[in-house]
């Protein structure tokens, strides 16, 4: 297909997304309105509209919402091409997907049947009105979850995509300089340093960040009061485009939740705020056993961590709503993975009785909560913090834990995790190789994660600007590199994987920008 | 493209004979160029619309025609067009193309016989070929009716009246168009794409185990 039929398309697909959205009907409304207004003019009334609707900012509205739409558009695609092949093209990827989904689906059932809890149930009255009084305070009285456990952890993940082999790959060449040493055995394209140079050049030694150029000893004048200038006004302008831009450099504590708010195009407005409320109703509806994996996972996870105990109550109200929202099944089209299929009790096995299960078809793991749980020091309503979670679940998150060949999936990170610790550390990985600490093994739990839990809140909330600011996760395995760079002197020392463990055991104290920018820029190539 | 949408394309019939992979000397086991030849049955030939075809981890291809009329020759349609960005990675290695006509450095008309050649310089991979090759034929268009004369004389400019402050009627009229077009799209029923909400069916969501298809 040539350029500009290209672009009718892009164009058309976009217009048929947002056509019916709640910004079009605003748009119509305000349109209609504005006819009474003395300016516009019967002889230039598609000119005038159109001024008017820019200057009051409705234009940039829509703008925001094109640019959103972007984000998560497939690419124009061969008319022969079908759906999954649009979600992942590589056939061997896919296969390994649907029976991973397979083995998840049966350790759900199994568990379901174990505990002789059904999939899902209507509340009594009662018990509906018990958790709607109890809605604000749903951590302290769960129930009884000593019996459930999560259906995977990411080390369950690893081995599966350890496992992934191309049929059509000939990796039978020994072992030497040449060959791969790492755990991934999947030839995806993967971004060297000097490509990452150009890619990341905000980042670099000669630009001022935030997470380095506003330490306490550097004067803010040099660089942090006009950034934060800078910053301002791209909040007061409301466009997407340039905060996204800009967060590439860092968000400053006071406008992040509003510049990332911007990226997302995530809005807080009276109807968002009544879908929020339609999904609390839904889980105070319909108990689901997925909740017994979210309360689980939040009891041994987010509550247990320094940082984010507090935010338990949020926790539980993100995480159920989101469990109910069927939104979050549009984001399937670009995902590898497929939402669970069931059947309505008694009613046979047609088209018309199948539903999703979990009704947004995520299936929580291990460590899910953590996700959501960074976004709480930003946003304190429930609804708008649901909102921002929502969108960065559909746009990053879920790449982390689905098989695909996508450079942000989470298969691409890790090889590119090995492959730059391979290329530039050479000695240290083939030191840890020598006593079987492979890296990725002590990488992957930080990667699928997105480093939530392992660095300190501020310099999570600096590392997932990044991720923002590029529209990608590459950084999360940039990082996770540096780490290995700056820990190496250590790491050369042990003697085992325990040890490595060990080694790299505690992050909290690390400083996310500086490791980053040393590692991209000041690595000798 | 031209075609309209009542049109089908029906791929043409053709068949493709076994790849032939080159070979330098004797020795190679692997080869890195192979040669496949897309036949059309005997006598008939073809103006081809578009090529596509469903990869499998080729690098590049380039495609010779054969063409009738004396002397019938063989021409370079595609040099060295990439399928895969990088010949050792996955990217494009199972993507589904298509060569168009207009891609072509030759008129793609009355062809016999059609000559992909491929190429994988990669020691990477067992295999390569493209799967699923289908030629589109070219659909003529119609030729363009002539407008009769005497239509065009009933397009003549109206006589001009005496309008006395009056706006013109052209833009009197062009603009009430608008106003009734604009009304037009706004009352049009949305086809909307924006999700229901409801999970359960008629209230009910007890559902079986989890079905493992």
């Amino acid at each position: 297909m040539d350029e500009g039929s290209e672009l009718s398309l892009t164009i058309a697909q976009i217009v048929q997304r947002l056509k019916g959205s709640h910004l079009h009907s605003q748009i119509e409304r305000q349109a209609k309105e504005c006819l009474h207004q003395p300016e516009i003019k019967l002889e230039s009334l598609k000119e005038d509209v159109r001024s008017f609707l820019k200057t009051s900012g409705w234009e940039r509205q829509l703008q925001n919402a094109v640019y959103r739409e972007l984000h998560v558009q497939l690419p124009p695609s061969h008319p022969a091409a079908p759906p999954e092949h649009l979600k992942e093209p590589l056939a061997y990827m896919r296969k390994a997907q649907a029976s991973w989904e397979k083995r998840v689906l049966k350790s759900l059932n199994s568990m379901s049947t174990e505990l002789g809890v059904p999939l899902a149930r209507m509340r009594p009255a009662a018990e509906q009105k018990e958790l709607s009084n109890k809605w604000n305070e749903m951590g302290t009285d769960e129930p009884d979850l000593t019996s459930v456990r999560p259906v995977y952890a990411p080390k369950d993940f690893l081995e599966v995509l350890i496992s992934l082999r191309n049929p059509n790959h000939d990796g039978s060449e020994d072992v030497g300089v040449r060959s791969h040493w790492g755990l991934i055995q999947v030839p995806l394209n993967v971004r060297d340093i000097p490509q990452l140079r150009q890619a990341y050049s905000e980042l670099n030694l000669t630009s001022g960040q935030l997470g380095i150029d506003d330490h306490a000893h550097i004067h803010p004048d040099m660089f942090e009061n006009e950034y934060v200038q800078i910053g301002k006004k791209v909040v007061l302008e409301q466009d997407s485009a340039a905060a996204q831009q800009y967060s590439r450099q860092g968000c400053p504590t006071g406008l992040r939740a509003d510049l990332w708010a911007l990226i997302l195009n995530s809005t807080n407005q009276p109807q968002d705020v009544m879908y929020y409320e339609q999904l609390t109703a839904g889980v105070i509806q319909h108990d689901l056993l997925v909740d017994n994996l979210i309360y689980k996972d939040v009891k041994l996870t987010a509550s247990n961590d320094d940082y984010y105990f507090v935010f338990e109550d949020f926790l539980y109200q993100v995480l159920l709503c989101f469990s109910r929202d069927t939104a979050v099944l549009e984001h399937f089209k670009y995902n590898s993975a497929t939402p669970p299929k069931s059947f309505i009790q008694g009613k046979g096995e047609d088209e018309e009785s199948a539903v999703v299960y979990p009704p947004n078809g995520v299936i929580p793991f291990h460590g899910f909560s953590m996700y959501v749980a960074p976004l709480c020091f930003l946003y304190n309503e429930p609804s708008k913090l649901y909102s921002v979670f929502r969108e960065m679940y559909s746009r990053y998150f879920f790449r982390l834990h689905s098989i695909s060949s996508s450079p942000s999936g989470v298969v691409s990170l890790c090889l590119q995790f090995e492959r730059l610790l391979q290329t530039h550390l050479p000695q240290l990985f083939y030191h840890l190789r020598q006593i079987e600490a492979q890296p990725l093994r002590i990488a992957f739990k930080w990667m699928v994660r997105a480093f939530s839990g392992y660095l300190s809140s501020d310099q999570l909330l600096l590392l997932w600007d990044r991720i923002l600011g590029y529209d990608s996760l590459e950084v999360v395995a940039v990082l996770a590199a540096a780490v290995f760079a700056f820990r190496a002197e250590n790491l050369m020392e042990v003697t085992s994987l325990a040890s490595a463990e060990a080694v790299l055991a505690d992050l909290s104290t690390l400083k996310v920008m500086p490791l980053i920018q040393i590692f991209l820029f000041a690595t000798a190539i | 493209m031209s075609s309209s949408s009542s049109d089908v394309l029906l791929p043409v019939d053709s068949s493709i004979k076994p790849p032939v992979f080159l070979h330098l000397g004797d020795t190679e086991p692997l080869s890195g160029v192979c040669v496949l030849d897309v036949t059309l049955p005997f006598g008939k030939t073809v103006n081809v619309e578009e090529i596509s075809f469903k990869n499998h981890y080729t690098a590049s291809v380039s495609m010779r025609l054969l063409r009738t009329g004396p002397p019938s020759q063989w021409v370079t349609a595609v040099r060295d067009l990439p399928l895969m960005e990088n010949p050792h990675t996955e990217g494009g290695s199972q993507d589904y193309c298509c060569i168009h006509r207009t891609q072509m450095q030759v008129d793609p008309d009355h062809v016999i016989s059609v000559r992909l050649i491929l190429k994988q310089p990669s020691s990477t991979w067992r295999s390569f070929s493209l799967d699923d090759i289908r030629i589109l034929p070219h659909k003529q268009q119609d030729p363009e009716k002539e407008v009769s004369d005497w239509l065009s004389d009933l397009t003549l400019a109206d006589q001009h009246t005496d309008l006395e402050g009056l706006p013109p009627p052209q833009s009197v009229s062009s603009s009430l168009q608008q106003m009734f077009a604009l009304t037009e799209v706004m009352m049009q029923s949305n086809e909307t794409t924006a999700s229901i909400g409801r999970f359960h069916v008629d209230g009910c969501y007890d559902i079986n185990l989890l079905s493992l298809l």
